[in-house]
């Protein structure tokens, strides 16, 4: 009934992780991301997007996915914090945030790593004032932001080396 | 200090086998009653199992706290995990491998001590003896009881307890579900409450006919005055509920028996020590206050509950899982025994939020939906503004100085909105769906904390000062018709920001350091020492003027005047707002069993606590809370965060001590005293909004 696969014409459709996949027209993407394609990294924590927590990438850019229609997806390419670990850009941020230890209870951090994503692909190099700048629309309730900020240039930095 | 008694947990569940298992085969898995909440307690316990056992930490499994298979350990709370179930566990660990050795020798022939262990491999004179924790582990009784008396390995040989092991289960969660909010089950349908906008509000209608037309696939279940949108696709629920207002109207119900007829205060002498010194001359009478505080989790309350064959099975982030059994059984008229409750990992919680409400909510609708898996999610607004809040809370000090420049009498009362009403305390099930589907369960009678649990709104209320005449009492403004709970540090953030503004007051009156004049009241070395510590990594200078929007300022307590030190300075300026520039933070948490844990949990507390002091307040308006979302309450977001730099002092010898909740009270009050410094006035009300600041300074030139 609501099942993706049961697309009709007219239906909007996009790239979800490397996935073809029809789009339900009502709904905000990430109740398709979750409940739908099982993609529950993308997480719900306000629905206005106000906390960052529900990040994905929308053609290469950060994007809330909680309160984004469906239907303005269409013939766009989504990418999932899933699907991150096989990029280097991915495999680095993920390497760094486990060494900084960053983030407490994680729930925020799906989101964050995101958007410090779509920060390393277009800059080598961003300073910390201007990963703040990027990270400003993001809340942590349990104060790991210090450690966050580290992991990310951290993760610039093994970016940067050459043969990383 | 510690005398020989067996730690709590030990004493309610005395049995070996209750606590460790090693059926799976290379595995050590171990059933604790604390939970995960993010502050990475897991870790820390299964380094202390590692550690006692010899064996390598990825071996440790630290099992969910499960009501059916768990130890009951009451609620992880109050940065009691390290001491207690910490001290529990390395006991357990001690004694496994005793009892593990001992069947050894009766098979190898050997003495017990002439074998060591080798990640679970047994070893005479450097030799293999063919034998490994997990082929004799059948043989072990493990209904023997734990023995204080088992030894434990000195601390001195530490090898895995005392490192920053990593955490595993934040990196697994990043690209992947694993809180409770990811958790599904088929043909699950997804609940969303509509919750009582104030508290014992009354459902007065709704358009059901209306409803039905607008929101064809979501059905009405209501239950007196608790009523949930129920359906297959979670965001037709989330929709309708959404636009629930338009549905939905509430009315006050006066005859309503309610805390509000409970009497204003209950007030209670804390401690009073008189030696006779008249006061010679009344210094100051301050009153510090704070606003109600919102827990703020990132993730929103859920819960998913399903009733099967008579018996309901609950999944919850709950802090005390045993307790919101009894509870959530009672609420619905079922026997505990026909009630599990499993802990899943949710969001950080900070204390009391709406963890426990959301199970009860999860519980009653699948109570309704016989045999079918039910998930409960919160929207933002209920999580903000419907679950138990922070209480507000004011701190009046009276204090005197003598002629030699000290403190010769010292007065302290406290106001506060009750600080604890878990699940079950007071006999109350303090569920705010329990309200709405029995008015009669909401508390009449709210007692604080007890002394000996450290106090709720007492905490920290008694300095750590040596005051000739020292008096502190407590009030509890029990006809508060707003719901508050425990909220991380409870009462200690605003009493110990009160006595250290105060401190700081009355070193100006003395014309003293604050620093210096702290020190001349303190007798407690360890406190002198973070203090004096704290004071040479941020290069105090005695005498500093500050003023024109600079300023520094100093804070110091011990938790619960039982647990860490902790002093902390911070560095301010002010414009229109504050800014906080950096921060000091020397510690004293004994001997630390994860130091990158410990930081975090110190770092994070002192975050946490800037953003409570600088931008916090829950709006009330006629004894209701008004409806939040993060812009119209706003916390501290990554362009507000200062530079910190934080030292630990360790001492090898001494016990490890809690360290979640040192931070809060010690960094309100350094901030509080920056910002005075600053303005050249003093700041007593929290939060130091811009708003407030404005105010305060154009009052000061009126």
């Amino acid at each position: 009934m609501t099942d993706g696969s049961h697309a009709t014409d007219g239906q909007p459709r996009c790239r979800i992780n490397d996935s073809d996949v029809a789009l339900e027209a009502d709904e905000p993407l990430l109740f398709t991301l979750r409940n739908r394609l099982g993609l529950t990294a993308v997480r719900f924590g306000c629905g206005l997007e106000q906390c960052g927590a529900c990040m994905v990438l929308i053609d290469g850019e950060a994007r809330h996915s909680c309160a984004l229609p469906a239907s303005a997806l269409d013939g766009r390419t989504v990418v999932t914090p899933e699907a991150i670990a096989g990029d280097p850009i991915g495999a680095a941020l993920l390497s760094a945030f486990e060494l900084e230890q960053a983030g407490q209870c994680g729930y925020c951090l799906a989101g964050i790593m995101m958007s410090a994503f779509a920060l390393l692909t277009r800059e080598i190099n961003p300073s910390r004032a201007r990963i703040i700048e990027v990270l400003d629309g993001h809340l942590c309730r349990c104060g790991a932001h210090i450690p966050i900020l580290r992991a990310v240039e951290r993760a610039a930095g093994m970016l940067g080396k050459p043969g990383a | 200090m510690s005398g020989p008694s067996l730690p709590r947990s030990l004493q309610d569940t005395p049995q070996l086998g209750r606590w460790i298992s090693f059926a799976a085969p290379g595995k050590v898995q171990v059933r604790t009653g604390k939970v995960e909440l993010g502050q990475g307690i897991l870790v820390a316990l299964a380094q202390i199992v590692a550690e006692e056992l010899e064996v390598a930490l990825e071996r440790v499994e630290v099992l969910p706290a499960d009501t059916l298979l768990s130890p009951n350990e009451g609620f992880t709370a109050g940065s009691q995990s390290i001491e207690v179930s910490g001290a529990a566990l390395r006991l357990v660990a001690a004694q496994s491998r005793r009892a593990l050795l001992r069947v050894a020798a009766t098979r190898s022939g050997h003495r017990p001590e002439e074998i060591s262990c080798h990640d679970g491999l047994l070893r005479v004179d450097g030799t293999d003896i063919g034998l490994d924790f997990w082929t004799l582990a059948p043989e072990v009784d493990w209904t023997e009881t734990i023995d204080i008396r088992t030894t434990v390995r000195p601390s001195r040989d530490y090898r895995i307890a005392g490192t920053s092991a990593r955490r595993g289960d934040v990196l697994q969660r990043l690209t992947a579900g694993g809180f409770i909010h990811d958790m599904a089950f088929d043909g699950m349908r997804h609940a969303r409450i509509v919750r009582q906008p104030f508290r014992l509000a009354r459902l007065a209608s709704i358009d059901r006919e209306r409803f039905a037309r607008r929101h064809p696939k979501v059905a009405i279940l209501q239950k007196v005055d608790f009523l949930a949108f129920v359906g297959a696709d979670e965001y037709c629920v989330h929709a309708a509920h959404d636009e629930a207002e338009a549905f939905v109207e509430w009315t006050p119900d006066p005859g309503r028996k309610s805390a509000a007829n409970a009497p204003a205060a209950v007030r209670t002498e804390v401690r009073k020590v008189q030696t006779g010194h008249p006061a010679t001359n009344s210094a100051i009478r301050a009153r510090y206050s704070r606003g109600y505080i919102a827990h703020g989790s990132i993730g929103p309350s859920c819960a998913l509950a399903h009733f099967v064959d008579d018996r309901l099975t609950v999944w919850s982030h709950s802090q005390g899982v045993f307790a919101l059994r009894d509870q959530i059984a009672a609420c619905l008229g079922l026997h505990p025994s026909n009630v599990r409750v499993i802990h899943v990992p949710g969001a950080g919680c900070y204390g009391h939020n709406g963890a426990d409400d959301a199970a009860l909510d999860a519980a009653i609708v699948a109570c309704e939906l016989k045999g079918t898996p039910v998930r409960v999610q919160w929207s933002r607004v209920d999580e903000l503004s419907r679950g138990p809040l922070g209480a507000a809370m004011a701190t009046e000090i009276e204090a005197a100085l003598g002629s030699d420049g000290s403190v010769s009498a010292w007065k302290l009362s406290v106001v506060s909105a009750p600080q604890a009403q878990r699940p079950g305390t007071g006999g109350y099930a303090n569920l705010s769906s329990a309200e709405a589907l029995d008015p009669a369960t909401a508390p009449r009678q709210v007692e604080d904390l007890p002394e000996l649990a450290g106090g709720g709104a007492s905490r920290n209320a008694t300095a750590l000062y040596d005051f000739p005449d020292h008096e502190v009492s407590v009030s509890l403004d029990t006809r508060s018709p707003i719901r508050t709970s425990s909220l991380r540090s409870l009462g200690a953030h605003l009493n110990v920001f009160a006595i250290e503004c105060a401190m700081d007051e009355l070193a100006v009156i003395a014309g003293l350091d604050p620093i210096a004049f702290r020190l001349r009241h303190l007798k407690d070395n360890r406190c002198r020492a973070v203090l004096n510590e704290v004071a040479a990594m941020s290069g105090w200078r005695p005498g500093d003027a500050g003023g024109e929007g600079h300023g520094r300022g100093v804070g110091v307590a011990r938790y619960k005047n039982k647990g860490a030190w902790l002093a902390a300075v911070a560095e301010v300026t002010v414009d229109e707002a504050v800014r906080i520039e950096r921060l000091w933070l020397c510690v004293d948490a004994g001997r630390l069993i994860n130091p990158q844990g410990a930081r975090a949990q110190i770092e994070g507390g002192a975050l946490q606590s800037a953003s409570w002091t600088l931008l916090e307040s829950v709006p009330v308006a006629e004894g209701r809370v008004l409806p939040l979302n993060w812009s119209n309450y706003p916390i501290l977001r990554f362009s507000d965060v200062p530079e910190i730099e934080t030292r630990f002092i360790i001492d090898e010898n001494e016990a490890p001590l809690g360290a979640g909740e040192a931070a809060q009270g010690p960094v309100s009050a350094a901030i509080g005293n920056a910002v005075s410094h600053a303005l050249g006035m003093r700041v007593r009300d929290l939060p130091l909004t811009r708003e407030r600041l404005t105010q305060l300074l154009l009052s000061d030139q009126a």
